[in-house]
């Protein structure tokens, strides 16, 4: 699969551009007595794309929650798109309404429709007009291929629709960034491919998306960087070229002679 | 090699003509072993014994429309018990002349009930019209405006009174357990707290004590010359009783609901409120129907302990009619036709929540 997404290379454009979106300086935090993550610095620009990958329990995945608190940090800080997250409700509120976050399990609300699904975010957050909401939920339905199954309910889909339609309910709300949370761990190998195909398009689009997978094919053909973490702490961090062919420390060779046999 | 050809060999296969028909199911579930063959005799004796004469009894030997002498006189069941005090059963002490009333009223919560089943109907329109209907209702058994003649409370009485205890009862409490239940899963101290300890202190008292509590001791803390309607109190009673089982009841279905499901509802900027009731509650109160409804029915037959705080429901009722020499004796025939309303009650309650869970239900293809 890496070696056919890799010749779409030239095929993925839109370098960073010069303003920063995301902005982590120091970065602790704790599970308990337990120290996750250890001192994070991580600077991400606008249309930029980041790929982090690393073995589990590295804190990869707590990273990404960090920056649409849906885990608090306890000491640095985090400014998203100019805004720092703190406690108070309405700065994370704002947030994330412009994060956008694809979750391993989707997640998708299985009282609702498809569309149901799609337009609550705008409809509830947004303010968005009834009409206006379904008209965009539709357009991204488009966008992810599946418009077709608009009025089904979640249980009806298979992994890789219900994926789909994850994207699609985070595109919804317009989001300046989408954060996506090991996106194809859950799905069966035949489904990995049409989820991964919906995220390329949108890095084609210039989206600023920041990566927790292990699909290294994406990760070269789509991140301008690909971080590695290991024990809380980003251990190497490189452009995809160097990252594979060229791994620095010991650790970073380890984890990839295991992932990519 | 074999297997290739095994399907369509499967296909032509009938059933072995044991396992079909009349006599296949009666061999696969009544008499398939000794031990469950033994039973299934005794249990067609023991109905053999008892089914005939109940029929004989209460239908073919029974007499409708006599005085209680006629009754003395009868072999079979005395359902003129019934029929005779059906007006006092049903409307109690309520002035005879004006029980068109409480009937009018009980006609229109029957057709807002019907009304209400159809899930297509729930809308603000349909609130409104309870609102009217239950002002109306209010209006027809009190009276004192529009030229009816007022009836006071103590006089109000019989299935009226148990219809009133248990449809307020039960609609006020639901929605205070919703927020109790919301309360005890709160991440404010405060609010936990009281919820916990007012849920654990209403539980572990019997609803007597507390109905007891409401018509007696409760009254002692008012200031001279106060009183609150003693319906009122019972009223409070029960759904304060009610709403601390109902809210037991939904923090377990907020328990069982997945963490992904608030985060990706939180993902998406919605805040405490709007999660809650777009994303939580809406899954979590589908998953805890079976319980509540267990809950609501019972509360509805609970209605009926407010005799001992001297309300006149529908069983305090039939019961002085029983206290009348001239009905004395005649007590099966009464209880059993309050136990058909009581059924009614309950088991519409049940069907209809069977019916809303298939209805809710978005698993099928």
């Amino acid at each position: 699969m890496g070696d056919q997404s890799a010749a779409k290379k030239p095929a993925v454009p839109a370098a960073p551009s010069d303003e920063v979106m995301i902005e982590i300086i120091d970065m602790h935090k704790w599970f308990g007595e337990f120290h996750v993550l250890q001192g994070i610095n991580l600077t991400v620009k606008k249309k930029e794309r980041i790929v982090i990958c690393g073995p589990s329990g590295s804190g990869k995945s707590t990273l990404i929650r960090c920056i649409n608190r849906l885990e608090e940090h306890q000491r640095g800080k985090i400014i998203v798109d100019g805004i720092e997250l703190t406690n108070n409700i309405r700065n994370i509120e704002q947030i994330r309404a412009e994060v956008g976050m694809v979750f391993q399990h989707f997640n998708l609300f299985p009282h609702l429709t498809i569309l149901e699904n799609l337009t609550l975010g705008p409809i509830w957050v947004r303010k968005t007009p009834k009409r206006k909401a379904e008209e965009m939920a539709m357009y991204y339905l488009e966008k992810v291929h599946i418009a077709e199954q608009a009025k089904k309910y979640p249980g009806q889909l298979s992994g890789g629709q219900q994926q789909r339609v994850a994207i699609a309910r985070s595109l919804c709300m317009e989001p300046k960034v989408m954060l996506f949370d090991e996106p194809t761990s859950a799905l069966d190998p035949e489904m990995i491919k049409e989820v991964l195909d919906v995220m390329i398009e949108l890095a084609q689009e210039g989206m600023t998306m920041i990566v927790v997978t292990h699909e290294m094919g994406f990760a070269k053909s789509v991140a301008h960087r690909v971080l590695f973490m290991d024990y809380g702490r980003i251990v190497e961090e490189n452009t995809p070229e160097m990252f594979f062919e060229n791994p620095r420390h010991e650790r970073t060779k380890l984890f990839l002679s295991q992932i990519l046999h | 090699m074999a297997s290739a050809a095994q399907p369509t060999e499967r296909e032509v296969l009938k059933p072995p003509p044991t396992s079909v028909g009349v006599v296949g199911w009666v061999r696969a579930n009544l008499f398939n072993g000794f031990f469950n063959s033994l039973l299934t005799l005794a249990t067609i004796f023991l109905l053999y014994k008892t089914v005939p004469p109940l029929i004989r009894w209460a239908f073919i030997d029974s007499v409708w429309h006599t005085g209680g002498q006629g009754c003395r006189q009868a072999t079979g069941a005395c359902w003129a018990v019934v029929t005779e005090n059906l007006r006092f059963i049903i409307f109690g002490f309520y002035p005879y002349d004006q029980q068109w009333r409480p009937l009018t009223a009980m006609l229109l919560l029957f057709l807002l009930l019907f009304i209400s089943r159809d899930r297509r109907y729930w809308k603000k329109s349909l609130l409104y019209t309870w609102v009217i209907g239950l002002t109306a209702m209010g209006i027809l058994m009190r009276g004192g405006i529009l030229g009816l003649q007022p009836v006071e409370s103590t006089q109000w009485g019989g299935l009226p009174l148990t219809l009133l205890l248990s449809i307020f009862g039960l609609t006020a409490a639901y929605p205070l357990g919703v927020l109790l239940a919301l309360g005890r899963q709160s991440q404010m101290k405060g609010i936990k707290t009281l919820c916990v300890v007012y849920i654990e202190l209403i539980r572990g008292v019997p609803l007597i004590s507390l109905l007891f509590m409401s018509s007696i001791i409760f009254p002692l803390f008012l200031p001279e010359g106060v009183t609150i309607n003693k319906i009122l109190r019972a009223q409070v009673a029960i759904i304060l009783f009610t709403a601390a089982y109902i809210a037991e009841v939904v923090r377990g279905g907020l328990q069982g609901m997945p963490r992904g499901q608030y985060e990706a509802a939180e993902a998406l900027g919605l805040n405490y409120y709007l999660t809650m009731r777009l994303v939580i509650l809406p899954q979590a109160l589908k998953i805890v129907i079976p319980p509540t409804v267990s809950i609501l029915i019972s509360a509805f037959k609970d209605t009926s302990l407010v005799v001992i705080i001297a309300l006149y429901d529908v069983l305090k009722t039939t019961q002085s009619v029983l206290s009348n020499p001239k009905w004395m004796g005649f007590s099966p025939e009464a209880y059993i036709f309050v136990a058909i309303l009581y059924f009614l009650g309950c088991f519409s309650m049940s069907n209809y929540s069977r019916k809303l869970e298939k209805e809710l239900s978005t698993e099928e293809y």
